[in-house]
């Protein structure tokens, strides 16, 4: 097990460069200089222009940016905002835990609706009731997040007036239900239908053949048995979605007036501010990377039948 | 200049503060003095671009914060008069060497006096090359600004201090400047040039962070992105003593937002209604509206560089703007938030006048007939480059099909993704034909509106305009000996770019705003800004 | 990589031939799958209403002249969005109302399917070449190929795909159609090439590959004729139902303002102008936000239907 979870962690750290090296890269290759853009409209001193870039290390080699960049990210550092000189760590710490929010009650929501619907679903396939079931998450999938978005804001918010069409600036989390709600739309459609395939195929298996032979009550055969041996590529998809979900956040935050990192990266990019943009998809890329593994270890648990060396 | 506002949805300011808590401590105290006549006014501004420094500021939202801290010599009025705040009085006798007098008694917030050190210093900081403020360039007037920011790229300064910058007493001081200019004392109305604190030479990052200045409120506290609370500064002695008991800045990702939060009371003002709310606003509101004209100009600049443009015959350019359908662009898809322009400078500048002529007015047959004697655009195509980040999209594509409509010209919008990109392009003369120009005036002058944007020395001509005798007669007007024959004198320029077309001007900027129920005497000055001091609490 | 391009250029036509017996050397059930899978699909009402409704759409995107005599781009702002629909109108362009620009909400939408069906058709073929391709080679060839492969697909599969997005689109200045399809493939390969590769490392082990290699077969044929042949079950049962989640990605790209521009005609690019009429004018933002879930909801079904079809488990 320990010999697993250190090979993992050691297969993180090229994968981890890779991304934000790409992210830096394509960064770099923006047009539209960030420290010209600070003068607006006026023509820019380039003499100051210059000095600026000196200053924050713009003047050097792509390569020899990213470097200074990693070593310091390895430090702690995020490195600065070009505007505002304020370390990024300070912006992202501002920005990430109302986004962490956002995105693990979409989680939740996922989990819980979504292989609730599957369960139902699937216990009775081709029923009416899978048919339906089915078909809402056809819906779900087909209508995209920011029309989703919309629409709950002005049925919910404007018609009928039981929620407050955006977050306050307290964010008090029950705002956040309904944006959560509509960021975990595309998710939830996915868990479900795969929680449905899932127990559908288990049904038909032995050890549930035997758990009903053996006359265990209904519940238990389905509760332990059955959605538990299920759960193991609903875990995975949840694992690997948590990083979608925070991404997917640069929607749903734009809608909702939540001043999230879904936005803060949206702006840095407009502004082209480097190190904000890399430090966020570089926290987000650690964030699935870990998900990920813990996915794998917790397959474990539950799977009897697998153990890691 | 006070940079483009922002009127990106998407965009407006970014990211939480720290901690919920701490801010949610602040909003209970609020609510508990609801209903007194003296508890803060809570507007709509989002997070300044950086820190605060008056020198550095170039943004809408730094400049809400610069204003409300600091006070500087002289402010305008809504006529584009002179008010004295600091100032006891700016004098010249040969519009060269200027002399100012302090009022006695004016404190920074820290209390320190507020001295002609205080000024001096300030200046002599924010114009040095090392210290890279945004706006140095505006004491570029005065004499040796040159030896502490030499023009050429990598030189080194080679004094720290301006020479034509004296300190003759405690609240006297002079200004010599490279050469006359009549209408210096409206240059430095602008908020750059406000007074610091011996405290800011000590740290200016930090102090960037809690600003300590002399102005009509004291800094309170910055939640980065969430709010910015200043609080009425007792001691202040200037005529826009504030006459609540503060201001909250409180930041929105939409305007929309904003004025849904309007609606339901949590916010008091806000100074731009979202295009989503704009056909209800007034109804909504009802005498709580506010939309009223201010010193901004929106033109479609050509580059006379760019393959459509060059050489171009001023016919030309005479027809196409004649082939914009202002009126109805403005009422149908901008909804009533400009006015059609009728000339080069905006209303609520000294020297505005009605041009006589028919250039601006929308007639689809000779906007043809003048294009066909000019001899066409090269191509029969034109651009019009904006970013698409600033709301800019719909009146384009407006513009664009009235162009097209009226006169089988082809045009289309040439769309940059962000700012950035679009200012880049206007540096690198990439420019197809058009691009997009806004203009927000810097003092009240029509020599603004023109000097800054048409002079082929000036910073902002992007569209590499060009005419010798354009050039000699704004060069003339700026040796002016009064103000009245400055103003006059651009006027008669003014009158002249008619036949050279520099820029098509489309339409003035009005402000859409609008107040809450529990707040009076909100107005808006000169450049569009509310003057938060003025409003009082029902 | 002349030589890889060539590979799967050539299959679709020796498939059918020869890769059902192929196939059956692997399950055991000669012929079955591919014409067992054509039997049910003809049978199945999914399949049937979705189909119907992709030719629709497919006639709007080739032939929008079929539903409209009008022009997408003739604007009159006499007919600003306050001239609502004409319900009664059908098949009109004053039926959907008029937009900002007083441009045919009507004639919009219809002309609207073009860009959004090229994105998602397009989209899905690079996206199923280069996933196939690079997930075969590391599947089949395993060791350090594999080992440099799989991480490469691991560093796109982790950046963020929204994210990944804007930031490649945002280097456009200039976003065309070609734009915005090579840079969703760019970024989207990745679920294909792990699926492929998968596949590839099941198929590799049967004996009839052994045999093929004892009776002297070169890779390159026993990759395109055994290999790809038995990926291609799964690999279609993902493209399938990906392809509807690249229209919507479209849609949210435009959406967000890095997407198609006009004057190119698309529905991502209408719903997000249409924002601003939401209090006066909603049937400008329900239109097209109706067309592409309709158009998403139809390609869903088809990959719903064929996956049906093509997956044994599901039976």
């Amino acid at each position: 097990m320990g010999h697993y979870v250190a090979r993992r962690l050691l297969q993180m750290i090229p994968v981890f460069i890779g991304s934000t090296l790409l992210v830096f890269l394509m960064m770099y290759a923006l047009p539209g200089d960030p420290v010209r853009a600070l003068a607006g409209e006026k023509a820019a001193d380039p003499t100051q222009i210059a000095k600026l870039k000196a200053d924050l290390g713009l003047d050097q080699p792509i390569l020899v940016q990213y470097w200074n960049y990693l070593t310091g990210l390895f430090q702690g550092d995020f490195g600065t905002q070009i505007a505002s000189r304020r370390p990024v760590a300070d912006v992202i710490a501002e920005a990430w835990p109302v986004t962490a929010q956002l995105a693990i009650f979409a989680l939740v929501f996922t989990a819980v609706v979504g292989i609730g619907m599957g369960v139902i679903a699937g216990l009775k396939p081709n029923s009416v009731q899978d048919r339906v079931l089915l078909f809402i998450t056809l819906l779900l999938v087909s209508i995209p997040s920011f029309v989703l978005g919309r629409l709950t804001q002005t049925f919910f918010a404007f018609q009928l007036g039981w929620v407050e069409p955006n977050v306050s600036l307290e964010e008090n989390w029950h705002e956040l239900l309904m944006p959560a709600a509509v960021l975990a739309a595309l998710s939830l459609a996915y868990v479900a239908r795969l929680t449905r395939t899932s127990v559908v195929e288990n049904l038909r298996s032995d050890y549930i053949r035997t758990a009903v032979a053996k006359g265990l009550p209904r519940r238990r055969v389905v509760g332990v048995h059955l959605v538990r041996n299920s759960m193991i590529p609903v875990v995975t998809y949840l694992g690997a979605d948590l990083g979608t979900l925070l991404a997917g956040a640069v929607v749903t935050e734009g809608i909702f007036n939540i001043h999230g990192i879904g936005l803060t990266v949206f702006e840095a990019l407009q502004r082209r501010e480097g190190s904000t943009v890399v430090g966020i998809v570089s926290l987000i890329v650690m964030v699935y990377l870990i998900a990920s593994l813990l996915v794998d270890l917790l397959y474990a648990v539950l799977d009897p039948r697998i153990r890691y060396a | 200049m006070r940079g483009a506002k922002s009127a990106k949805w998407l965009a407006g300011a970014i990211v939480v503060a720290l901690a919920a808590t701490a801010c949610s401590s602040g909003e209970k105290d609020d609510k508990a003095a609801a209903g007194d006549s003296k508890r803060y006014v809570s507007i709509n501004v989002g997070e300044p671009q950086k820190g605060i420094i008056p020198s550095d500021t170039n943004e809408s939202n730094g400049s809400y914060i610069v204003d409300a801290v600091f006070a500087g010599l002289l402010t305008f009025d809504d006529k584009g008069g002179i008010e004295y705040l600091n100032a006891e009085s700016v004098t010249t006798e040969d519009s060269k060497l200027w002399t100012v007098k302090l009022k006695e008694g004016w404190k920074f917030h820290d209390g320190t006096p507020v001295t002609a050190k205080s000024y001096v210093d300030a200046w002599n900081w924010s114009a040095h090359v090392d210290n890279v403020q945004q706006n140095s360039f505006w004491f570029g007037d005065i004499a040796g600004y040159d030896d502490v920011h030499p023009a050429k790229e990598g030189a080194k300064a080679k004094a720290d201090t301006m020479s034509g910058l004296k300190v003759v007493d405690d609240t006297t001081f002079t200004i010599e400047l490279k050469e006359a200019m009549p209408f210096y004392q409206y240059k430095i109305g602008y908020s750059t040039f406000a007074p610091l604190p011996e405290a800011f030479f000590k740290d200016p990052k930090a102090f960037s962070e809690k600003p300590i200045g002399n102005g009509p409120y004291e800094f309170e506290k910055w939640d980065h992105n969430k709010v910015i609370k200043v609080k009425a500064y007792g001691e202040y002695k200037g005529a826009n003593k504030a006459k609540n008991a503060g201001v909250e800045y409180k930041t929105y990702e939409t305007p929309e937002a904003a004025y849904q939060d309007l609606m339901s009371g949590n916010l008091d003002i806000i100074d731009q209604v979202g295009p989503t709310d704009l056909a209800n606003y007034e109804s909504d509101l009802g005498d709580r509206a506010i939309s009223q004209s201010y010193a901004a100009v929106q033109t479609l600049t050509p580059a006379f560089y760019s393959k459509s443009f060059k050489d171009i015959d001023v016919k030309v350019l005479q027809g196409l703007s004649m082939a914009i359908d202002r009126e109805t662009i403005t009422k149908t898809v901008l909804q009533g938030t400009r006015t059609p322009a009728d000339g080069f400078v905006a209303p609520g500048a000294q020297g505005k006048q009605t041009l006589d002529t028919d250039v601006f007015k929308f007639d689809a047959a000779k906007a043809k007939q003048l294009i066909e004697d000019g001899g066409g655009v090269p191509g029969n195509k034109i651009f019009i480059q904006y970013n698409t980040d600033g709301g800019h999209k719909e009146w384009v594509t407006a513009v664009c099909n009235s162009i097209t409509k009226a006169t089988g010209v082809e045009c289309e919008g040439d769309a940059k993704p962000d700012f950035a990109t679009d200012l880049e392009a206007r540096d690198n003369d990439q420019v197809k034909s058009f691009y997009r120009g806004g203009w927000v005036g810097d003092y009240p002058l029509n020599g603004n509106f023109i000097k800054e944007l048409y002079h082929s020395q000036a910073e902002s001509n992007n569209g590499h305009f060009e005419d010798k005798k354009l050039d000699d007669a704004m060069n003339k007007a700026d040796a002016s000996k009064t103000l009245e024959e400055y103003v006059a004198a651009y006027q008669e320029v003014e009158k002249e770019l008619v036949n050279h077309m520099p820029s098509i001007p489309l339409w003035f900027y009005e402000m859409n705003g609008g107040h809450g129920e529990e707040v009076d005497n909100v107005h808006v000055d000169w450049h569009g800004q509310y003057k938060l001091f003025d409003v009082t609490v029902k | 990589m002349p030589e890889n391009t060539a590979v799967v250029k050539e299959t679709p036509e020796p498939v059918k031939a020869e890769a059902a017996p192929a196939k059956g050397a692997g399950t055991g059930k000669p012929r079955s799958l591919w014409s067992d899978a054509w039997h049910d699909l003809r049978r199945s009402p999914l399949f049937i209403a979705s189909a119907v409704l992709i030719l629709v759409l497919l006639s709007m995107a080739f032939f929008p002249s079929l539903w409209t005599d009008g022009s997408p781009t003739e604007a009159d702002l006499a007919n600003n969005y306050l001239r609502k629909p004409e319900w009664g109108a059908v098949f009109q362009p004053e039926w959907f109302g008029y937009d900002i620009q007083g441009r045919s909400v009507y004639n919009r939408v219809i002309y609207g399917a073009r860009a959004s069906i090229m994105v998602g058709v397009l989209v899905t073929l690079i996206v199923t070449f280069l996933g196939t391709l690079i997930g075969m080679l590391a599947g089949y060839f395993g060791g350090l190929l594999d080992t440099v492969l799989s991480r490469i697909t691991d560093i796109f599969f982790g950046i963020p795909f929204l994210l990944g997005a804007l930031v490649v689109l945002t280097s456009f200045e200039k976003r065309s159609v070609w734009v915005v399809i090579l840079a969703i493939s760019f970024l989207g390969w990745t679920s294909m090439a792990r699926v492929a590769r998968g596949a590839a490392i099941q198929v590799k082990q049967a004996d009839y590959i052994l045999a093929a290699k004892a009776l002297g077969a070169s890779t390159f044929r026993i990759l395109t004729r055994h290999v790809l042949p038995n990926a291609l079950a799964p690999i279609i049962v993902v493209a399938t139902t990906a392809l509807g989640g690249y229209i919507a990605t479209e849609a949210t790209l435009s959406f967000l303002g890095v997407g198609l521009q006009e004057p190119l005609v698309s529905w991502g690019v209408d719903v997000a102008g249409a924002f601003r009429s939401i209090r006066n004018a909603p049937f400008v933002l329900i239109m097209p936000s109706v067309l592409v879930s309709i158009t998403v909801l139809s390609f869903l079904m088809f990959g719903d239907a064929v996956r049906n079809a093509l997956d044994p488990k599901l039976r």
